[in-house]
């Protein structure tokens, strides 16, 4: 099989795995599986700008934020429908995204991640600020009866799993299409050498911004779906705590891999489900994992699988 | 007519002028070389032709348009090529990709014409290798193919032969002298005999200043160029 | 109670913030300024200092002021101790690289939060102050020239918050005096400068930045133990100090001893009264959007002159 065939069908194939594991798992492992699912298209948006781009953002909580908010404030307070209110989010998540990119894109290194974390906890605070509206850390419920999209009553498990299998699939291939296109390859270039990319002619801000842009849109989808397929909108998800998290499903997982996202979410996701088991304190596991990860497993799991056996994974 | 010309351009590092009120004809076709001690202000120099750096005075203009006020990529995008005197590659990348995204920039076919620039400098059947993985010549080498692929109205090649083998070097020599005249040539360079054999004239910088400007055989045995290098050595 | 009244309790107020806020960011900005690294534990150290403070001060028992004391030497000197380990036995084996750091430090802050909340436990616990007098201020006016009001309303603060004010100032005094007049001062700063330069001359830079990261924690922890009889010790505590120090590190450019200083005091100030003006998101969101412009608009400024 030629390597853009592996490639294909490898992807294809998890996308096949995902959408038959519906019928055959258990109610919990069902639930759990449609939220990783959500949560991986956040991740997928992330590793966008941190994998592939080389930016690594501490703020992406405000994109996930602005899509989720902008798609429950716009059900809860303007009545619209579930369709025009989930673009109204991923539009709010491209709009937020391309201003902090403007701005934050003038620093590099570590003054743009204190300049994400900084924005992010901007959001944060609005939306605290803004409580009469948004309800603040409380948050608002968006009604069973509302989330009726398509015929597809959200609140139930499996029209919610296929939602959320549609939107990962969605937002996997459109990445695996990116960094397959001329763009994505710019944007790997830039990561690896960005003087080198500026003197072949590249204009590295565009191309930077475009990313911020999308990682940014991805991850507002992300988070406009959760509000609506879960119900429930709150600021909580506007913390640095969700900054952190994509970071490390990505590192986990392998930061530029299109697989990646996915399996860093996979396993944190039960990684800290099982823990809660026996502690409160389940955080405790995510500090644990991205220690170790920063010493021992720089590329993550699929990374390694890169390195080590598959080196066309893309 | 000149591709290329500067007037009174200047750059200053804090108190040290690296490049003082240079003012430069490069005309169209020609092969020139810019020569001059370490620390002479070459690598300044054509860096703020190709916008890497703001100069602290003067202009540049390029196929007769004032191009001063254009970011680095928008000075490469009408047909300047720049490799790095430092050798910059995309060292996890393949040597094919790294010549990709060089013909992919202008809008070139990347499966026809990357292996035929590799072919030019003679690293065809090294296009899977990662470029890290390259010797330093070699990186050398990709870096020239890097530049080619941009296929340049200006090619700027910043100490190219600079690790070589001579029998690269000579490869080299009849690569840069097949470029002209449709790609003007702008070559900083040590090894006097690469100057020797393909510069048609030669620009000494000394000082940040040119101090010599003319025909190969004219300016080498100008006393004040060989006073420089002299006391470029001696320094 | 009077505008003037109100202005001179948010000042105070404001002088107290600003007096923890300075030795935490301190802390923050010698790691940053000779290190070069973010350390995004630094509020965690911070809590840690609080948290100890508490377990010294319930384990000694007797006058309040004994284990304040106590708390006072220990907390630091067991956070000092802790980062010290952590910079030998992490942030080293990564290089410092800025990337890995930032990542390694945001582990560490959740480890240290999520074992406190195992140990200490989720609820917020007072440490008794050492002593409190309530002190009368007097306000002035131009009849009256100064006088002290009397009834409901009247300005006063504590002897406990003046003695928070005056501890802050002595041990920024002994920084500087350790920076400008010692010899581990001048390695520090000599590996500021130069690091490849300072190993030449055979400065242990291991051992320097072992040292630095311990300080810097050692001092956020400081911080916390005069906070807490005020404040109260919690395993989420370190979020702010953390926020608000990172704010102040910035401003007042990243490694400048002076400009923390100033900018703490600033900003220490400014939070307190525009708190008691605004409502304190408001002044939240204006001072993080601020510290995000300033990054963006004049980082030169911020990560000092030098490029690294
Ligand atoms: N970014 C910079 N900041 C400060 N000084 C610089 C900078 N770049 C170059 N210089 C100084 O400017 C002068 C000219 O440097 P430049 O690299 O242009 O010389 P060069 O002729 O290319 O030398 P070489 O033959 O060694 O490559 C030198 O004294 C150098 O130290
Ligand atoms: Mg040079």
């Amino acid at each position: 099989m030629s390597e853009a065939g592996k490639v294909w069908a490898l992807h294809l194939g998890l996308l096949g795995l995902l959408f038959a594991l519906q019928f055959v798992l258990p109610a919990y492992h069902h639930g759990n599986l449609a939220r990783v699912m959500v949560l991986a298209s956040f991740a997928v948006g992330y590793n966008l700008m941190f994998g592939y781009t080389g930016l690594l953002s501490l703020g992406h909580a405000m994109f996930f934020a602005a899509g989720m908010y902008g798609m429950g404030l716009a059900m809860r307070h303007l009545g619209w429908t579930p369709g025009p209110a989930l673009i109204a989010g991923v539009l709010s998540g491209v709009v937020l995204a391309l201003v902090v990119g403007a701005l934050a894109l003038r620093t590099v290194g570590v003054g743009f991640m204190i300049v994400t974390l900084m924005f992010a906890q901007a959001v944060y605070l609005v939306a605290l600020y803004f409580g009469e509206w948004t309800r603040g850390d409380e948050g608002f419920v968006i009604q069973q009866a509302e989330r009726v999209m398509m015929g597809l009553d959200l609140s139930q498990p499996g029209p919610r799993y296929f939602v959320a299998f549609v939107l990962f699939s969605a937002c996997m291939l459109l990445s695996l299409r990116v960094m397959q296109s001329g763009f994505g390859k710019v944007l790997i270039a830039i990561r690896e050498n960005e003087e080198r990319a500026r003197m072949l002619g590249y204009n590295v801000f565009r191309h930077k911004l475009g990313a911020v842009a999308l990682s940014g849109g991805i991850a507002a989808a992300a988070g406009a779906f959760y509000g609506l397929l879960f119900g429930y909108v709150g600021a909580t998800f506007a913390t640095t705590q969700y900054s952190i998290l994509p970071l490390l499903w990505v590192l986990l997982g392998g930061a530029g891999t299109i697989l990646g996202p996915f399996v860093g979410t996979l396993f944190a996701f039960y990684l800290i489900d099982i823990s809660s088991g026996f502690t409160t304190a389940h955080m405790l596991v995510v500090g644990v994992v991205l220690v170790a990860l920063a010493l021992f497993a720089r590329q993550g799991i699929v990374g390694e699988l890169r390195a080590r056996l598959w080196r066309w994974l893309p | 007519m000149s591709l290329l010309s500067t007037q009174g351009l200047t750059k200053a590092f804090g108190g040290l002028t690296a490049v003082s009120d240079v003012d430069f004809e490069l005309p169209q076709g020609e092969i020139r070389a810019l020569i001059g001690p370490n620390g002479a202000g070459k690598t300044t120099f054509v860096g703020l032709l190709c916008g890497r750096m703001a100069p602290s005075a003067g202009t540049v203009r390029f196929d007769g348009q004032d191009i001063s006020r254009l970011a680095a990529h928008e000075r490469i995008r009408l047909g300047i090529a720049y490799t790095f005197q430092i050798t910059s590659v995309f060292a996890r990348l393949s040597a094919h990709e790294n010549v990709a995204l060089a013909v992919r920039r202008r809008g070139g076919d990347a499966v026809r014409e990357v292996p035929e620039a590799l072919q030019r400098v003679g690293l065809r059947d090294r296009a899977g290798d990662l470029a890290g993985d390259l010797s330093y010549g070699h990186q050398r080498l990709l870096e020239i193919a890097m530049g080619l692929a941009q296929k340049p109205r200006l090619l700027i090649l910043d100490e190219p032969t600079q690790g070589l083998a001579d029998s690269e070097i000579d490869a080299f020599c009849a690569l840069v002298r097949g470029l002209a005249p449709e790609t003007t040539v702008l070559l900083i360079e040590h090894n006097m005999s690469v100057v020797m054999r393909v510069a048609q004239k030669i620009t000494v910088l000394n000082f940040g200043a040119v101090l010599a400007e003319g025909a190969p055989e004219v300016v080498q045995a100008d006393p004040a160029v060989q006073a420089a290098y002299l006391g470029g050595v001696e320094a | 109670m009077d505008f003037g009244a109100h202005l001179l309790l948010a000042s105070l107020e404001g002088a107290v913030t600003a007096a923890v806020l300075t030795l935490t960011a301190l802390g923050l900005s010698l790691v940053f300024g000779i290190m070069r690294v973010v350390n995004v534990a630094h509020g965690e150290f911070y809590m840690l200092g609080a948290v100890i403070a508490w377990f010294v001060a319930t384990s000694l028992g007797g006058h309040p002021a004994l284990g304040f004391m106590a708390a006072l030497v220990v907390a630091p000197v067991l956070v000092g101790l802790l980062a010290a380990a952590a910079d030998v036995t992490l942030l080293k084996r990564v290089d410092y690289d800025p990337e890995r750091t930032i990542v390694v430090t945001i582990g560490l802050l959740y480890i240290i939060q999520q074992v406190a909340l195992m140990t200490y436990g989720p609820e917020a616990r007072p440490v008794q102050e050492p002593f409190n007098h309530r002190i009368m201020l007097p306000l002035f006016s131009w009849q009256d020239g100064f006088y002290f009001p009397s009834g409901w309303g009247a300005p006063s603060t504590t002897s406990y918050k003046l003695f928070v004010i005056g501890s802050a100032a002595a041990v920024l005094l002994g920084v500087w005096l350790l920076m400008t007049r010692t010899k581990i001062g001048l390695v520090m700063r000599a590996t500021q400068l130069d690091r490849e330069m300072a190993q030449v001359f055979g400065v242990a830079v291991e051992r320097v930045y072992a040292l630095v990261f311990g300080l810097g924690a050692a001092l956020a922890a400081l911080g916390a133990v005069l906070v807490v009889p005020i404040q109260q010790a919690h395993y989420l505590m370190g979020h702010d100090p953390l926020l608000l120090s990172f704010i102040v590190v910035i401003i007042g450019g990243l490694g400048s001893l002076p400009g923390t200083v100033l900018a703490a005091v600033l900003i220490g100030m400014s939070d307190g009264i525009i708190s008691v003006f605004f409502s304190p998101t408001l002044a939240k969101i204006l001072a993080t959007l601020l510290v995000a412009l300033v990054l963006v608009f004049r980082p030169q400024g911020l990560f000092g002159t030098r490029a690294a």
